[in-house]
């Protein structure tokens, strides 16, 4: 049974020294911060990194493949987000969809061309048709899709390598989404944003539940016989579903009152009206400052200028706002080296693309005319490399918690057939 | 600790009141017990101790409730979370989070209590609820009773002085239910914690219990020791009422007290009871056998190759702790629940339930689910019959489910909305709608969950008069003392095997943890209902 089993001493987030080291080590030493763990050198004891850390070094890697469609170095990328994901992802079942993401990303690519395909419009002369699909006849005030044609070579290589950097992108967004538990995640939004937070959570959290409800009540209409369909058996199943969830959410909001949820801190009339008025005048700022920066005929010092001053305002409003919660924080995601580097180096790879220094920016987008084998330009692959880094650096991801988790599907949770009953 | 003072409570929309003129004061470090039947105001009274009444109901609420010193009219329940804590009747509505260390951690969170004091409190609390080895699961994969030692432990660890629990217990088996009570009797007497419990069944607590309230129905309360009012309430566990038939003074609470008294009462007691705790059926011909029936959830085998034989006019019990494959089995035996392997033969049709359509499944086989509303969408309980009766309009001669109703459970109107039903009317509602299919094989799924003592004894009644009319009858429930007065035959099933199976006097008085209170008490004799004692000393007293 699972549940007897004792908890192994490395499945704690910073439990102290391990198994054999403990003899060694001396007098128990209480707490492990980050300065001890690189003190130990090698032995880093497992624990998961900052969620912000992982985040971080996704979002980097997806500004480099934002950068480029050099089918090589997209290849390159893909390869060092499926190295990490497989050395440093958890069991945990968030933990589990990266093949959903690398599905989603494959059929992105097969939209692209297929779309490309069939609406292929114009071509330049040296194309190299491949076939030619029957052309379906458009009326003349619509004369700007064409449907079926010629179909070029260089076409669908554009339209696949396009796809591929969408991939990629999908891809880095799923990867930061498998490292970092997302209800971890949502846990450092700032004080201000908490009740978001919380919203969040509650909403990921019931979403399954709706979906047990809904498959407890169609397996009771099939207890009463019914074969009817439509209107009738939709509202069959909507009405006790919607009871359901209405009667749960009253529950949860009882419970969460009655545990403290919403406890207002030192918050004054004064400093709430504060806050709106800084968080809407940051806002103004960042709109306007962001309209500055894509328009170009607007004065540079008026688009950085709003910008600055707005996210100024709003740090400022979100600030206020914090010290109107008052809650602490269990057991917080530490901070330490790791983290630095992980997120370090996915910055070195979002840099090494978006600065053109020391390598031709036509080998970063290669053109198809003339068609050729893209050559794989050093800084870029090498910054892209240093991301990788990261599978080495990021301690490795806490013991499993081994579940018996195959819940019942048609049942309440509560009393699935696998949980261990407690002998 | 809690001050009701003259307390009158209305909901919006309702003309009467819940609670009226409630005046009582529970001591620090009591273990309080409510009772009361259903509909009486249990709720109401639990939730206005920490404000929940009326700041999160509505409603009007006078008088004054005061907890330690703080007046609920003017402090809400999230500014009284640091002295109350609250355990709902589903702790898996009431949690927040998802792993056992995050529910512990978050009234804690809520609070503002420093890091440092968070992580000594948690691992205390860990151990003192004895669940220190789920700390990293996630909280749907826990069992019921482990879910609610959590639940528990996540009001604990705010150090709350209050402990309010909404049926604790009762959707545990016996076993669960034991931990949970043990949890809750260690915080009354190591941490000095009030307790206020509300229970339907009594039997398990009313031993544990310092002081009863009950509500008498009309809104007032009575209050004192646990063995007056018991003495005197409607609601009573059968230990209480074979203490006032023995004439016993003062009144045994638990089976130990009273089997110290019981020896003068066996001596009484003929050896064998005259009167067995059942009618006797004489029909007995099989109305369904199943053959091998294997139910599998992935790598998980919830049923293990399950051979079953219902009999006509036989009501049948199915035991085990949550989780053994009980509400699997009834499933797969209905056919519509999901099977394996294995062969269901219901006799009547000579036919596989599963084989047929949903709609003739049902004229052989009739399951009333663990949450009957299920069932339930039309706007009144009138609508629902005649739904009822359109369902099988082309089978002859169907009786109507409004007679149905009326026989099973009269004084329903018909225009009730079926959502404002009580638990039993509901239950009685959707066991109405599946007779009108007239399955010569009915299974009920936990149907005595929040059933107070009328309710079970009306159920009781109505399960007799089918199994009279020659229906098989199957209920899945851990309620142990329901099952003496209800059935004829026990099945217990662990880990997806029947590991028993035999006449429910035999296997309740074998088994130490399925015995019902009266045979604990009079063991060895094999008597097991309160009516068994009474006629054994009805024969008795005469010479």
């Amino acid at each position: 049974m699972t549940a007897g089993e004792p908890v192994s001493p490395a499945a704690g987030q910073d439990s102290p020294a391990s198994g054999p080291d403990k003899a060694e080590s001396g007098p128990v030493r209480l707490a492990s911060g980050p300065g001890q763990q690189a003190l130990r050198g090698g032995g880093r004891l497992p624990r998961g990194l900052h969620p912000v850390a992982w985040w971080i070094w996704a979002l980097a890697l997806a500004v480099a493949a934002s950068r480029t469609t050099n089918p090589l170095l997209l290849l390159l990328i893909l390869a060092v987000l499926g190295l990490v994901v497989a050395l440093r992802r958890s069991d945990a079942p968030w933990a589990r969809g990266y093949r959903f993401y690398l599905a989603m990303a494959l059929s992105v690519i097969i939209i692209r061309v297929i779309f490309r395909i069939v609406f292929e419009s114009g071509g330049t002369p040296g194309d190299q048709v491949l076939f030619r699909l029957p052309t379906i006849p458009m009326p003349s005030w619509y004369a700007g899709v064409q449907i079926g044609g010629p179909v070029s070579l260089q076409a669908v290589l554009s339209a696949a390598l396009d796809g591929a950097r969408l991939a990629c992108l999908l891809c880095c967004i799923g990867a930061a989404n498998t490292l970092a538990n997302p209800k971890r995640a949502l846990r450092v939004l700032p004080g201000a944003l908490y009740e978001l937070g919380v919203a969040v959570t509650v909403a990921l959290s019931v979403a399954p539940q709706l979906v047990d409800s809904v498959q407890r009540v169609r397996r009771g209409r099939r207890l009463r016989g019914s074969e009817r369909r439509g209107l009738r058996a939709l509202r069959a199943i909507a009405v006790p579903v919607l009871h359901d969830a209405l009667e749960r959410s009253l529950l949860l909001a009882a419970a969460m009152d009655s545990r403290g949820y919403g406890r207002t801190g030192r918050a004054t009339r004064a400093s709430r009206r504060l806050t709106a008025v800084l968080l809407l005048a940051g806002l103004c700022g960042l709109c306007l400052g962001a309209y500055g920066l894509l328009d170009s005929s607007m004065p540079s010092g008026v688009a950085i200028g709003g910008f600055t001053a707005g996210a100024a305002a709003c740090v400022g409003g979100l600030f206020l706002g914090g010290r109107r919660v008052s809650r602490s924080q269990y057991r917080p995601d530490p901070w330490g080296w790791p983290e630095y580097v992980v997120s370090g180096c996915g910055l070195i790879s979002a840099v090494g693309l978006c600065l053109t220094v020391g390598y031709n920016p036509a080998a970063v987008n290669p053109s198809l005319y003339p068609l050729q084998w893209p050559s794989l330009p050093l800084v870029p692959a090498v910054a892209i490399l240093a991301a990788a880094l990261a599978a080495v650096v990021a301690p490795p991801p806490p013991a499993a918690v081994s579940e018996r988790a195959t819940a019942v599907r048609w049942r309440r949770p509560a009393v699935g057939a696998v949980s261990g009953a407690p002998r | 600790m809690i001050d009701f003072d003259q307390v009158g409570m209305t909901y919006d929309g309702s003309t009467h009141p819940v609670l009226r003129g409630v005046s009582l004061r529970i001591e620090e470090g009591e273990l309080c017990l409510v009772i009361g039947q259903t509909g009486s105001g249990k709720s109401t009274l639990l939730a206005a101790v920490n404000g929940l009444v009326p700041h999160f109901t509505g409603g009007a609420l006078t008088g004054r409730v005061t907890v330690d010193g703080r007046d609920t009219a003017r402090y809400k329940p999230r500014e009284l979370a640091d002295v109350v804590g609250v355990v709902g009747q589903d702790p898996l509505a009431g949690f927040v989070t998802d792993t056992v260390e995050e529910e512990l951690a978050y009234t804690m969170e809520q609070l503002a209590i420093g890091p440092a004091a968070m992580r000594t409190r948690l691992e205390e609390t860990l151990d003192l609820l004895a669940i220190a080895d789920l700390r990293h699961r996630a909280l749907h994969t826990l069992s019921g009773g482990q879910q609610q030692r959590v639940a528990i432990g996540a009001a604990l660890t705010a150090h709350p002085r209050v402990l309010v629990l909404d049926e604790p217990t009762s959707a545990l088996d016996p076993t669960s239910a034991e931990d949970v009570l043990a949890a809750i009797t260690r915080l009354v007497h190591d941490l000095g914690v009030t307790v206020v419990l509300a229970e339907h069944r009594l039997e398990r607590v009313v031993p544990y219990a310092d002081r009863v309230v009950y509500l008498t129905g009309e809104g007032t309360v009575e209050e004192g020791a646990p063995a007056d009012i018991l003495g005197r309430a409607q609601v009573r566990p059968p230990i209480v009422e074979l203490g006032k038939l023995a004439g016993w003074k003062p009144l045994p609470l638990s089976v130990r007290d009273a089997r110290r008294l019981a020896p003068a009462l066996r001596r009484q007691l003929p050896d064998t009871p005259p009167l067995s705790a059942r009618p006797a059926h004489d029909a007995r011909q099989p109305a369904l056998t199943a053959h091998g029936i294997v139910v599998r959830y992935g790598p998980v085998i919830a049923v293990r190759a399950v051979g079953l034989t219902l009999r006509a006019g036989e009501c049948t019990a199915l035991m085990g702790r949550n989780g053994s494959g009980k509400s699997s089995l009834l499933w797969a035996l209905q056919g519509t629940g999901s099977r394996a392997a294995g062969t269901v033969s219901v006799a009547a049709a000579a036919a596989d339930p599963a084989r047929l359509s949903p709609a003739r499944a049902r004229r052989l086989v009739g399951l009333v689910p663990q949450t009957p509303a299920d069932l339930l969408y039309l706007e009144t309980v009138g609508e629902e019959l005649a739904e009822a009766d359109r369902d099988v309009s082309d089978a002859p001669g169907a009786a109507p489910a409004r007679d149905i109703l009326a026989e099973i459970a009269p004084g329903i109107p018909a225009g009730t909305h079926p959502r404002d039903l009580s638990a039993g009317q509901q239950l009685a509602l959707v066991l109405a709608i599946q007779l009108t299919a007239a399955p010569a094989v009915i299974l009920l799924d936990e149907p005595t969950r929040g059933l107070d003592y009328q309710a079970k004894a009306s159920l009781t009644g109505i399960l007799d008069q089918l199994a009279g009319r020659g229906h098989a009858i199957v209920v899945a429930t851990h309620d142990v003392e329901f099952v003496t007065r209800a059935c004829d035959r026990v099945v217990v099933m662990a880990e997806g095997e029947i590991v028993t199976d035999g006449p429910a006097a035999a296997v309740l008085t074998a088994s130490p943890t399925f015995a019902p209170q009266i045979a604990k008490i009079l063991a060895p004799l094999p008597y097991l209902t309160q009516a068994q004692v009474a006629a054994g000393l009805g024969g008795q007293s005469p010479p």
